[in-house]
């Protein structure tokens, strides 16, 4: 954009530009008031003078932010005080402008396809594209603002923890809103206005003023982060829909925190992990009360996790102690090999040749709901007047599991074997040059990892009800991989973000289910190219991918010091 | 060539800390060290020298179990070294490298804690529930880093990321590195490389705090100046092999010494004693101005 408009254009034009980009904002928010679509098929009512039906309500929000953005600097530097340099108004109402339009283009071309023909779009949508590609058109004509400041203003511990309560209530509304969403053009569409909302808040400084705010109060955002995710269920009006696909994503974020312990903490790249899952299903199955279930012992769920967890990393010590010798390449193709063989393995205990385990393809079927201390996870429960039906039982269930391997990966994150990982990482030969056990420590993250997928297999047995061998092929390992990358190697939030949008997407999605793989490959060659440290970056991941950048080292030291980053054993990790 | 008898003249300052007896690496058909025999003692600062190519670095892998040599042995205070690098370390050798091997993404505290690995015994257990033994491991290994750090006058960086470290420093952070490993034993491979004069001296200075903790200290170093100030006792490596051995005086002063350096002077030169000093530090200035 720099190359387009030489900056004097841009400063002499500032004042026409302004005008111009507000009418553009004023033109969007007037074409809610106007029909968009000749018909109620597409995405919902639209179709009346003064009459907004519920989402074009929320086609105003963006433009009411590109609005504000360009007027309020208007008050002038004097009246705005400290505010003046520490928002980038200009840069974000640009990339407001540009959010606004593209959600409006998704909604059209949603409308366009869904009503068979451009002619069914009507007068207000025309109106909000004009009004948009104007905003678009004025903002390139703005001079460039400087770097937010914002997170360096003082602002008080209370208005801090605010932000961050703020925050989680709009993160528990969205999920619950985009899940609401039934239909493809719909959900697309919040997708796109979703993304544009994040990126302007990123641009405008908000979050990194926030993410200030969440170092400061690591412990407020931990709770509250829990007490929203806790709360979710409860928005869906005992729906069981919804909350199927939610304790689905926690079982496969569970598998790729494990995961993200072995690639995102020690840089080892495991192609079978989905065979650890496996493990842990299959070996919660066998103990299972099932009339399936092959093996005649049957200890309480407590203690069948833990089973699973040990058989699973029973399996990971067996892969990993004669393999994680070589490395890189040669461990990328051993443990591809080694999640088929659990699969053929899986396969072939049915009882033919060797003894029968998992009853070959049929697998084990009749799986019985947990009843932990005496609560029933199968039953419909009745709290504060709102059912809880049986999935959102599980997604309690997994939450608990997920903060259990949250606090297992922090402080294992940010210890000593924390920082040999990092070594290993960074300059294995070194790292043993300096006393570090790296072959042990390989050892325990790809044995560490295995457990904590094997925890989360043993429930997935019971919400599931059944475990087939057919479940753990080779594509669920390249998705889990997919989630770490896409999300973020080595966080935590990112990983959860990256399962989220891989198991919610084809959810939603359901139209482009046969182009899925097509989608996500594509998805994967763009964010290799353009952001290889994924959607949430670790700084020191960062660092690693961007090895040439003298300023992002500078900027990400800071960074890591005000955030403390690897330090402070006072501080660090989660306390039980 | 044989390899010079060290004999008991000189000083003895401590026990025998090194014994590397026969050290012989080869690869394929090439003798990178061939039949080294060196004795570093307690409390001493023992220089190698030599042409580029000779083995020093070479000898290096052998003693700290980074290469496994073709034949010899190395003891350390009298055990055996294995041949492994992590175990080494334990016994009470560490290093640096030629060419600074820091993790570059850690900072500069962070890179000492990495030493303090070996010396340290919290599990992932105590790690996972934040166990006593974590939290007092962690308190201590922070002290005691800051500490090296301001040894090795690096204080003010303790919070940088080692990559963003001028290179002097780096050299510094490598070497706060290593003494985090608790050694006795420090191997120091060309310290100054790349250094300008003063880093140099700053370098000399450190090495000399260093010994006056009570280790010993073997060096790898091309600047002449800098490791006949430093040293109590130089060996002399040429192709593979020991070629003189003994006080820093005796090897500048060898004829086969500046040989081995610049070439055997021609014949017209009469006497090779005056001309000996110059050439032989003149290898050094150049590296430093390099």
């Amino acid at each position: 954009m720099r190359a387009i408009i030489p900056d004097e254009t841009k400063v002499r034009f500032r004042y026409p530009a302004r005008a111009v980009g507000m009418l553009g904002a004023v033109l969007m928010i007037a074409s809610i008031f106007m029909p968009w679509a000749y018909g109620h098929e597409a995405l919902d009512d639209m179709g009346f003078y003064g009459a907004p039906s519920p989402l074009q309500v929320f086609f105003v929000i963006l433009p009411v932010i590109v609005l504000l953005l360009l007027a309020v600097p208007l008050l002038g530097k004097a009246r705005l005080g400290k505010f003046a340099r520490a928002l980038a108004w200009n840069t974000s109402a640009k990339t407001a402008s540009i959010a606004a339009t593209a959600t409006v283009a998704v909604a059209l071309i949603d409308i366009a396809i869904e009503l068979e023909g451009l002619v069914n779009i009507e007068v207000g949508g025309w109106v909000a594209l004009v009004g948009g590609i104007l905003a678009i058109a004025a903002t390139l004509f703005l001079p460039d603002s400087p770097e937010p400041t914002l997170d360096r203003l003082k602002s008080p511990n209370w208005l801090q923890i605010l932000g961050i309560v703020v925050l989680m209530g709009m993160l528990l509304f969205t999920a619950a809103f985009a899940l609401s969403l039934d239909k493809a053009g719909q959900f697309l569409m919040f997708a796109a206005f979703l993304v544009g909302v994040v990126l302007v808040l990123r641009q405008v400084g908000i979050f990194a003023w926030l993410g200030l705010a969440a170092a400061n109060n690591n412990r407020v955002l931990v709770l509250s982060a829990f007490i929203v995710a806790f709360a979710f269920p409860f928005t869906q009006n005992g729906s069981d829909a919804n909350m199927s696909i939610a304790s689905q994503v926690l079982i496969f974020a569970a598998a790729a925190l494990g995961l993200n312990i072995v690639v995102g903490l020690v840089g080892l790249l495991d192609l079978g992990y989905i065979a650890f899952l496996g493990a842990g299903a299959f070996t919660a199955a066998v103990l299972s009360d099932s009339a399936f279930a092959t093996v005649n012992f049957k200890p309480p769920f407590i203690i069948t996790v833990l089973i699973a967890g040990v058989v699973s990393s029973l399996l990971g010590l067996l892969i990993g102690a004669p393999t994680l010798r070589v490395s890189g390449d040669y461990l990328a193709i051993v443990t591809l090999a080694f999640g088929e063989i659990f699969r053929i393995t899986m396969n072939n205990l049915d009882g033919t040749d060797g003894p029968n385990l998992t009853n070959g393809p049929n697998g084990i079927p009749g799986i019985p709901d947990l009843n932990i201390f005496g609560y029933d996870l199968g039953a419909v429960h009745e709290i504060f007047g709102i059912e809880i039906g049986r999935f959102a039982n599980y997604y309690w269930l997994m939450l608990i599991v997920i903060a259990v391997i949250i606090v297992v990966f922090m402080n294992l994150n940010y210890s000593r074997i924390g920082r040999g990982w990092v070594a290993i990482r960074e300059d294995e030969l070194a790292a043993e040059a300096m006393g570090v056990n790296a072959f042990a420590l390989k050892l325990l993250a790809f044995a560490g990892g295995a457990f904590l997928a094997g925890i989360a297999g043993a429930v997935k047995a019971h919400m599931d009800t059944s475990v087939t061998p057919d479940q753990y092929v080779f594509l669920e390992s390249a998705f889990l991989l997919a989630a770490v990358v896409l999300g973020g190697m080595g966080t935590v939030m990112g990983v959860l973000i990256g399962a989220t949008i891989l198991k919610l997407l084809p959810e939603k999605l359901r139209f482009f289910s046969d182009y899925r793989l097509l989608v996500f490959g594509l998805l994967m060659v763009f964010m290799m190219r353009f952001r290889p440290e994924g959607i949430i970056a670790d700084e020191r991941r960062q660092l690693e991918f961007h090895a040439e950048d003298e300023e992002l080292a500078e900027e990400l030291e800071e960074e890591m010091i005000t955030h403390h980053a690897h330090l402070n054993p006072e501080r660090k990790g989660f306390d039980l | 060539m044989t390899q010079v008898a060290t004999g008991g003249h000189h000083v003895d300052s401590g026990t025998l800390l090194l014994q590397a007896s026969n050290v012989t690496m080869r690869f394929g058909g090439l003798t990178a060290v061939n039949d080294v025999s060196l004795n570093v003692h307690a409390g001493e600062i023992f220089g190698l020298i030599g042409p580029n190519g000779a083995g020093k670095t070479t000898f290096f892998n052998c003693l700290t179990g980074l290469y496994k040599p073709t034949s010899g042995e190395v003891r350390f205070a009298g055990e055996v070294l294995p041949p492994q690098p992590r175990l080494v370390v334990r016994a009470g050798m560490a290093r640096t490298f030629q060419n600074i091997r820091l993790f570059h993404n850690m900072t500069a505290i962070e890179n000492v804690m990495v030493g303090m690995y070996s010396r340290t015994k919290t599990n992932a257990i105590d790690a996972i529930f934040r166990l006593p033994r974590h939290r007092r491991e962690e308190l201590a290994s922070t002290e005691r880093a800051r500490e090296l750090l301001e040894f090795v006058r690096l204080v003010g960086a303790s919070d940088m990321l080692s990559r963003n470290l001028p290179y002097g420093d780096q050299r510094r952070l490598e070497i706060a590195r290593a003494l985090a490993t608790d050694p006795k034993l420090l191997l120091l491979d060309e310290p100054t490389a790349g250094m300008n004069p003063q880093e140099t001296r700053q370098a000399e200075e450190l090495i000399f705090k260093i010994r006056d903790l009570g280790l010993a200290v073997l060096v790898i170093e091309h600047d002449m100046r800098f490791i006949f100030n430093l040293c109590d006792r130089v060996a002399c490596l040429v192709r593979g092999a020991v070629l003189v051995e003994g006080p820093g005086s005796v090897v500048q002063n060898d004829p086969r010494v500046i040989e081995a350096y610049i070439g055997s002077p021609p014949e017209e030169l009469p006497e090779p004693g005056p001309a000996a000093e110059k050439p032989a530090a003149n290898p050094g200035e150049g590296n430093a101005d390099a």
